[in-house]
């Protein structure tokens, strides 16, 4: 099997304290065959509840952004998410400064651009928004709830 | 021939390629020839131009006459507003469009 | 109307800087256009034939005089001294620079207005119906929902990068006058049988390329979940709208393509799933928008006016709705004055509409789809002042619905996308029926125009319709009939062959004089098509 993913060289942000894992990602097809992998590799056109069974035993979910135009991945990070995965959710591939907190609010932690991005405009854009509409995967309370106590 | 046009990146303003710059004046356009994507790729690496691109056109008495009639309309303006064309006086200008 | 609190003034604020920094990143060559593209589109900046054009969103077709005297002043400063109102209750100008754009949405933050998802493929401007609030028909105030469901889609981090652009209308009468049906989701405020506010769902609808009536899909959401289900049924667009055909990826070809039973089954999963979730703002969010959009102080007065000038009385018949205190109407300023651009208004007519809006109107404008006005609170004894005041400024044209009442797109003359022009049609088709007198003869006849095939000027949906193509490199046009936007939901069908611009002129006359010919008493043109078919219009325009 080539060798899927990105190292832990390519992350250029991450919000996480943990050790990284230092292995190859697999296919999510690859996945649900192969029983030990604990890295995956979420393309745009996959189902990501497909590991959903399995997220006890995921230590990191990459999923790949080829264009930023494409945005199956924000759902499929939420949908890991919601369903309790607590792991490394890494954005891979197109990342752009305009979509890192996006992504961030859909539960991304880890952020591997294929161009290394500006570290002062990633802050800023990071550090933008003081408020958020929607309650989504940051944690962040939105502001219709903040509104009533 | 093979005229270049795009848009100002700053200002949005319709220019055409007059050999060594942008001229709002679609008579300034001179023709690229094989040259449309060279010229087109450097002024857009330079941000003096907004998605350039090389059109047919001919030339004539009257001028430089691009060949359809949408890159007529941005050579001079919207046909319902001759005042905010190029030729506000000359509404008759406007005849060149269609 | 709706009041910006801290956080929301604190949004669009946000907003403006992120987008100056977004534009002198392009300016400063840290994005190329491919990446800016669809940034600026997202707060409604496009580049367009002459300059760049920045649509701005007007929630629910709702502002007040301060915003619509704002807009004036924008037109003046960054613009050309004008404006143009838009089919989804938008407005745009025309000769923007980007570099005073940050300048201009700075100017819109002050009286509360942006230009945030005006484009681009994500969650648009959510439409309502013009008359919300004041229509005697109404069930509730559609508008409190739309607020909520406004404030969920805006900066939506899952939602930035759909397969396509996504509308969502929210209307709360039988009758229709927002299109719902013709929109990605059309949601209808209902009553159910145990007497609850709720919602009905329909996805899948729209013009473009591929027009399509969408189905129900939810018969009834509590109030308390509505913006749960929206998630649910963007979620499965999301993940499931095509993604390698631009033409197919809106989410009306998904939920045909799927089924809307197979569509709706996916919905109601993840529904289920994400109720737990904590998507849903709390009830009482709802209960602090609803008191925004109470009804202004209205006291009793005439109910009726004096109607011996007929020109007003015409105006009256023909432009005011009624309303639901019986002291009231709702008045249309027509942007269609005979030979006019349909849908422009300039700096000094926003203003005076700004004007009379604070002193007959309660401070209350709003934009309707065919691109008119509406003093939605209008006083009935203080109807003829107002009419005096329009007339003065030519914006008193008593032709609402009519067919001097042409819906028509920018085209050619002003957009990127468009393969023939739509003003100069409909310019030229209401100084006809003008001249020849028989606008009033025809009553209720809903002409569209739309310069291409992306069916901004909704001419699937016109009791006429009229689609400008490129034939060769001339203009041409496709004439159909039969379609309607409202509750009687229908999608016009293609007479035959096209016609130069002269052709198709004399083809709607054509069409017309067939129906004068044919209808029965109290018949509008649409009832008559639907009556006689097809055949009848095919003969007298091609045999």
């Amino acid at each position: 099997m080539t060798d899927l993913g990105t190292s832990p060289d390519d992350v250029q942000f991450r919000f996480r304290d943990d050790q990284m894992v230092d292995h190859a990602s697999v296919t999510v097809d690859a996945f649900a065959a192969q029983s030990n992998a604990a890295a995956v590799r979420i393309e745009p056109g996959d189902d990501a509840r497909v590991l959903l069974p399995h997220l006890d035993r995921i230590a990191l979910v990459e999923v790949n952004f080829p264009v930023f135009g494409d945005g199956r991945g924000y759902s499929s990070a939420r949908a890991l998410r919601e369903a309790g995965y607590t792991g490394e959710l890494r954005a891979v591939g197109d990342v752009g400064i305009d979509q890192l907190l996006n992504m961030r609010r859909c539960g991304f932690d880890a952020f591997a651009p294929n161009k290394p991005l500006d570290e002062a405009d990633a802050q800023t854009a990071f550090d933008r928004w003081p408020n958020v509409y929607q309650n989504t995967a940051d944690g962040r309370v939105m502001i219709s709830e903040l509104r009533h106590g | 021939m093979k005229i270049l046009t795009g848009n100002d990146l700053k200002s949005g303003a319709v220019v055409w390629w007059d050999g060594a710059g942008w001229s709002l004046q679609v008579n300034d356009a001179v023709d690229v020839g094989e040259d449309a994507d060279t010229i087109a790729a450097s002024e857009e690496a330079a941000r003096r131009v907004n998605v350039p691109y090389a059109i047919e056109a001919t030339r004539d008495s009257q001028g430089v006459r691009p060949a359809h009639i949408k890159d007529r309309v941005r050579a001079l303006g919207p046909t319902v507003r001759p005042d905010l064309t190029l030729k506000p006086t000359e509404p008759e200008a406007l005849d060149w469009i269609v | 109307m709706y009041k910006y609190d801290n956080y929301d003034q604190q949004m669009v604020d946000t907003r403006v800087e992120e987008f100056r920094d977004q534009a002198k990143r392009r300016l400063e060559g840290k994005i190329t256009e491919d990446q800016f593209k669809p940034l600026r589109l997202m707060n409604g900046l496009y580049l367009q034939l002459h300059a760049y054009m920045l649509r701005v969103a007007i929630p629910y077709g709702t502002l007040n005089g301060a915003q619509m005297h704002a807009l004036a002043d924008i037109a003046d400063k960054y613009d050309r001294g004008y404006g143009h109102f838009t089919t989804r209750q938008n407005i745009q100008y025309n000769w923007i620079k980007l570099e005073e754009a940050g300048d201009l949405l700075a100017d819109l933050a002050k009286v509360e207005m942006h230009a945030i998802q005006t484009s681009g493929n994500c969650i648009r401007n959510i439409s309502s119906d013009h008359f919300a609030g004041a229509a005697a028909d109404e069930l509730v105030d559609p508008r409190p929902y739309a607020e909520l469901l406004r404030q969920w889609s805006s900066f939506h981090p899952e939602f930035m990068y759909l397969p396509r652009k996504f509308k969502i209308a929210v209307i709360a009468a039988e009758t229709d006058r927002a299109a719902m049906r013709l929109h990605d989701i059309g949601i209808q405020i209902v009553k159910n049988d145990a007497g609850e506010i709720g919602a009905s769902f329909y996805v899948g609808g729209g013009m473009g390329r591929t027009p399509m009536i969408a189905p129900q899909v939810r018969e009834f959401v509590p109030l308390n979940q509505l913006v749960t289900y929206s998630e649910a049924c963007l979620r499965v667009y999301n993940r499931h709208g095509r993604r390698d055909n631009k033409y197919k990826a809106r989410i009306k070809i998904l939920v045909h393509e799927m089924g809307a039973e197979e569509y709706t089954r996916q919905v109601e999963e993840e529904f289920a799933h994400m109720l737990d979730q904590g998507v849903e703002p709390p009830l009482a969010e709802i209960e602090r928008l609803r008191p925004y959009f109470a009804d202004p102080a209205f006291v009793d007065g005439p109910k009726t006016c004096d109607r011996s000038d007929p020109d007003f009385a015409l105006w009256v018949d023909r432009n005011t709705n009624r309303h639901k205190h019986d002291s009231y109407v709702s008045a249309v300023i027509s942007l269609k004055p005979v030979g006019g651009i349909p849908g422009d208004a300039t700096a000094e007519q926003m203003h005076l509409m700004a004007e009379l809006a604070s002193k007959y109107s309660f401070d209350e404008l709003r934009v309707m789809h065919t691109q008119n006005i509406v003093l939605p609170h209008v006083a009935i004894s203080d109807l003829h002042a107002l009419w005096t005041a329009l007339e003065a400024a030519g914006l008193g044209s008593p032709n609402l619905d009519t067919i001097e009442d042409i819906i028509a797109c920018p085209g050619l003359d002003y957009c990127s996308l468009a393969n023939a022009r739509s003003i100069p049609l409909a310019q030229k088709i209401s100084e006809r029926f003008a001249a020849s007198g028989k606008t009033g003869e025809l009553g209720q006849l809903k002409l569209k125009i739309s310069g291409c095939i992306n069916a901004c000027g909704h001419h699937h949906a016109g009791h006429i319709g009229i689609l400008g193509v490129d034939k060769k490199g001339t203009e041409n046009y496709q004439l159909s009939l039969g379609g309607s936007e409202a509750e009687d939901v229908a999608l016009a069908k293609i007479t035959g062959r096209g016609f130069d611009e002269a052709g198709v002129i004399n083809a709607v006359e054509t069409v017309t004089d067939i129906y004068l010919g044919a209808r029965n008493e109290g018949e509008r043109f649409l009832d008559t098509y639907r009556r006689i078919g097809m055949t009848p219009f095919k003969e007298a325009l091609y045999d």
